[in-house]
């Protein structure tokens, strides 16, 4: 927790993207987590992409539910929009903010207590409804706010600080999400800047529900050696199965790679997502295998991090439900409320 | 690249700007924090101990380290250093007892010291309490040397002169004032064990151009010129008076001429205004006595008439440089500029002039004239014989001269001590933590944009009226305390630890300036473009520490880091902390032996 605000000053370098900002205009107020916590990490890995993406900040929602991971939107994206919702309710709220108005950018922030526990029935359906949205859980195992007991995705056998053994299993969002069919599912580190800013921009150029569960340690209670969701253990632990470099339509290709090392997957929006192979055998559009790969990671005690799976012709809610173009808040009354004899003629027709 | 030893006294004096272009090394950031907490008499010892001569300085020191200052390159403007060292002079209490004392036994050693000026004095103020029978010579009758001769009273009133010349000379020294020494032979005979050549670069360069023989008597040497205005030997100057020369000498001499009846006063400079080697200050101090300077043009010829100066005519040049970058001037190829004027002071440089100095005393020297001297220990080939300030190697500050009294003194604490005087003294060093509690920090690390707090002047008119009248009134306590916030504590150092790092991206991720990156080790030409900013800036070191459990190295670049602290209050594990760095530089006494 810090006290002191962030000096206005900056670095005489530093660079502006195309709209002219530079990353600090994408920052906000101080963060009140402990210090050294993974969800900071997360917050600065959020600016750069959205810097990096050259994103107008009020066309971003940043919706969460509670928890250190929910407290999170108010360190990031000051000028955006932000709703602070009930626990576990983000995936509703941000369903029908969504809803009401498909034309902005959603971060939903959520935490392992929030999705994994009292959240995930509502974690489900935003998944298996295809809510077009970045669907962040800052994942560090534990109750933070409570003083450390294990959560819901905790892996059995894991120890807390105090020792005792976790013996209930674990939840895996990841798997549930590919399970439920969410088009973009991927797994990142908060300590792995390296590989998460690109897996949230491409989440972000996404269209469709995109989860990104990223293991975050909590500094304070469960960073110790029996911990499996520690720094030091995930970094031993790590099966990054891609690198990832987001390119937007405009931007050439500089950077030549030897065949078959690079998959290039073409997104609805233009953007191109270029997955440089870490695992030779590991194909990201492969839903199946994917589900099989994590399941055979996961015994042997591997995280399996990276872009695992990405279906770039995905659908959202709005194509499902077959709405109109634009948004419906930006529609007048008589759109939408038609009158008795639009209703009557619906009625007609179902008779 | 090599993992920075931040043992080593430089490397955290590097970070220091301040002090570290401090010829003196004044440890500046401490000083300005007590000057912030209302300590004036504290701050002012600091000073004392390190430059000599703190109310002087903070009056007219050529300020070194302002333009060294961190806030100019993250904001603009340096901290205004010298006028807060003026501060603490200003308001401070009575300080005599807190002096050292004289010594009460002699050790039997006799030094010299020729001139009564800055480097001279320095030396017997590090001497004399240690028992040496200091004896200090000056043909003046009061001692300050070109201190007092040379810069205006309206700059540098005598009071100050006198308060602190009387600490130097009351710790027992000796001063035969009035007393110009003649012969450097007949000084060695009286059996002095040291001698000290301090006596400045007394000699004005003149300018052998037509018609100087002429119209002598309305052409004056500025050095000269304002030594007879400091005395009251001259009262009056023409109405139009031309100043030839950019140097600060030439500023002087433009602003007495203001004062003296000279109401149409210019400054013409051969060089461009911008290679002007006047301080900026001063020449904002000239401009805003409504003194204009005309640059480009070099001095032709003096014109007179009937035995009397009319004016000065110029040739116009401009600027061409080579392919080294090295500046010639040309003609410009435009019909010459005749300005008008009744006097003209020559302000073109000075000279070192030792015709004292017999040739055959063992003294050294080169094809210029200059004594031949160890840079560093200032000893002359005659081991007995040291020269110190501008008699060292030519013209340079007040403050360069303190800092060659403090190694002179050294060197011949030393040399009487029968000791290598080649082999210096270390520093004093101490690096604490300022850690007072989970968010508390012993110093005020708010870091704001705060753009720097001008010192209040004395109205124009009232100025122009009385060549005595200070012009600068200095800040007050209030404007003091604001311009003490704007130090960004550069002192306060960040202090990595490798073993307690858990690399988790706190720091990186808080840090404002982009200072902070964990990468892989590489060369240093390379790891300077691999950080998370440019780090382009050669002249700041790279701070690199391994040990680190991925392998990577924790490299920070010091040139624009705020000593905000947030590294370290957001550090779970106190891999950082901020720790006070202070430094003295050695002086002469039982330590340094």
């Amino acid at each position: 927790m810090t006290y002191l605000a962030k000096p206005k000053f900056h670095h005489p370098s530093l660079p502006k993207n195309a709209i002219g900002f530079t990353r600090r205009d994408y920052e906000a107020s101080t963060s009140t987590l402990c210090a050294g916590c993974g969800h900071d990490s997360i917050s600065a890995a959020i600016i750069e992409a959205c810097f990096e993406l050259a994103i107008e900040p009020h066309r971003v929602a940043k919706i969460s539910g509670i928890g250190c991971s929910s407290k999170t939107p108010d360190y990031f994206l000051g000028a955006s929009h932000g709703f602070n919702s009930v626990h576990g309710r983000m995936p509703s709220v941000l369903t029908g903010a969504n809803l009401a108005n498909r034309d902005l950018i959603y971060l939903g922030v959520s935490g392992d207590g929030d999705s994994a526990s009292i959240g995930l029935g509502q974690f489900a359906h935003s998944m298996r409804r295809g809510v077009n949205m970045t669907y962040i859980v800052e994942n560090n195992g534990v109750y933070g706010l409570t003083k450390g007991q294990f959560s819901a995705t905790a892996d059995r056998g894991s120890k807390s600080k105090k020792g005792v053994v976790n013996t209930d299993n674990a939840i895996d969002l990841v798997a549930m999400a590919l399970q439920l069919g969410a088009s973009f599912v991927a797994r990142s580190f908060s300590g792995d800047k390296g590989q998460l800013v690109p897996i949230i921009k491409a989440a972000i150029e996404h269209g469709g529900a995109a989860l990104i569960d990223v293991i975050s340690p909590c500094i304070a209670f469960n960073n110790h050696p029996g911990s499996t969701k520690s720094l030091d253990y995930v970094r031993a632990h790590n099966e990054a199965v891609n690198r990832l470099d987001v390119l937007l339509g405009r931007e050439p290709i500089t950077v030549d790679y030897a065949p078959g090392e690079v998959v290039s997957v073409t997104q609805h929006d233009g953007s191109v997502l270029r997955l440089r192979k870490l695992n030779d055998d590991y194909d990201p559009r492969d839903r199946l295998a994917a589900m099989d790969f994590l399941q055979q990671q996961a015994a042997e005690g591997q995280i399996v991090t990276g872009l695992l799976f990405i279906d770039p012709d995905a659908e959202d809610l709005h194509a499902n439900l077959n709405t109109v173009r634009a948004p419906l808040n930006q529609l007048g009354d008589a759109a939408l409320c038609p009158g008795s004899a639009a209703l009557d003629k619906i009625n007609a027709s179902l008779r | 690249m090599t993992p920075t030893d931040i043992a080593a006294p430089d490397y955290f004096h590097k970070v220091v700007d301040c002090q570290w272009a401090c010829p003196a090394h004044t440890p500046v950031p401490e000083y300005i924090r007590l000057i912030a907490a209302g300590r004036y008499s504290d701050a002012y010892m600091i000073n004392w101990r390190s430059n000599v001569f703190p109310g002087i300085l903070g009056r007219t020191c050529d300020r070194p380290c302002e333009p060294a200052c961190r806030r100019v390159r993250v904001e603009e403007e340096a901290v205004a250093i010298c006028r807060l060292k003026r501060v603490a002079a200003d308001y401070k209490d009575d300080i005599k007892g807190r002096l050292p004392k004289p010594a009460a036994v002699k050790n039997g050693k006799r030094v010299a010291l020729v001139g009564a000026g800055p480097a001279s004095l320095t030396v017997a103020r590090d001497l004399a309490p240690l028992g040496y029978t200091c004896v200090v010579f000056d043909g003046d009758t009061r001692a300050g040397g070109m201190m007092r001769t040379q810069i205006p009273k309206f700059r540098l009133p005598d009071s100050v002169i006198d308060e602190e010349t009387g600490y130097v000379l009351d710790l027992g020294v000796e001063f035969r004032s009035g007393s110009r020494v003649d012969s450097m032979k007949a000084l060695l005979a009286e059996g002095f064990d040291a001698v000290v050549v301090g006596c400045g670069a007394p000699r004005g360069r003149d300018l052998d151009i037509p018609g100087r023989r002429e119209a002598a008597d309305n052409i004056h040497i500025g050095i000269e010129w304002l030594a007879s205005v400091s005395f009251n030997h001259v009262e009056r100057i023409g109405r139009r008076v031309i100043v030839l020369g950019g140097g600060n000498t030439a500023m002087d001499c433009c602003r007495s001429a203001r004062r003296l009846g000279g109401e149409d006063v210019k400054v013409v400079v051969r060089s461009g205004f911008e290679e002007m080697k006047a301080s900026p200050w001063e020449k904002e101090d000239a401009a805003r006595e409504g003194i204009p300077i005309h640059n480009f043009l070099v001095p032709k010829e003096f014109t007179h008439a009937g035995g009397k100066l009319t004016g000065v005519t110029f040739e116009k040049v401009k600027a061409e440089y080579d392919a080294k970058g090295r500046r010639k001037l040309v003609p410009a190829g435009e019909p010459d500029v005749h300005f008008e004027c009744d006097d003209v002071l020559v302000a073109v440089g000075q000279e070192n002039a030792f015709p004292w100095i017999e040739r055959d005393t063992g003294i050294a020297f080169d094809a210029h004239g200059m004594p031949v001297i160890d840079k560093v220990t200032l000893q002359s080939t005659n081991p007995k014989v040291f020269f110190a300030g501008d008699a060292a190697f030519g013209p340079k500050n007040i403050i360069w001269a303190v800092a060659h009294g403090h190694e002179a003194a050294v060197s011949i604490d030393k040399w009487l001590h029968n000791e290598d005087v080649a082999h210096r003294p270390q520093p004093a060093v101490t690096l604490v933590s300022q850690k007072m509690g989970i968010h508390e920090w012993s110093y005020k690390n708010e870091v704001m944009p705060d753009e720097r707090y001008a010192v209040p002047h004395r109205d124009n008119a009232a100025a122009l009226a009385d060549i005595a009248a200070e012009v600068e009134l200095g800040f007050d306590a209030k404007l003091a305390l604001a311009e003490a916030g704007r130090c960004l504590n550069c002192d306060v150092q960040t202090v990595f630890s490798a073993p307690l790092c858990i690399e988790c991206d706190a720091c990186v991720d808080v840090c404002p300036m982009d200072c902070i990156t964990f990468t892989q080790d590489g060369e240093e030409a390379d790891l300077r473009q691999r950080l998370r900013a440019p780090a382009t800036n050669l002249a700041q070191d790279l701070y690199v520490a391994d040990g680190l459990k991925t392998g990577r190295v924790m490299a920070k670049d010091e040139d624009v880091c705020l000593h905000c602290g947030l590294c370290a209050e957001r550090c779970p594990t106190g891999a950082w902390d901020m720790n006070k760095f202070y430094l003295e530089v050695a002086q002469a006494g039982p330590a340094c032996r």
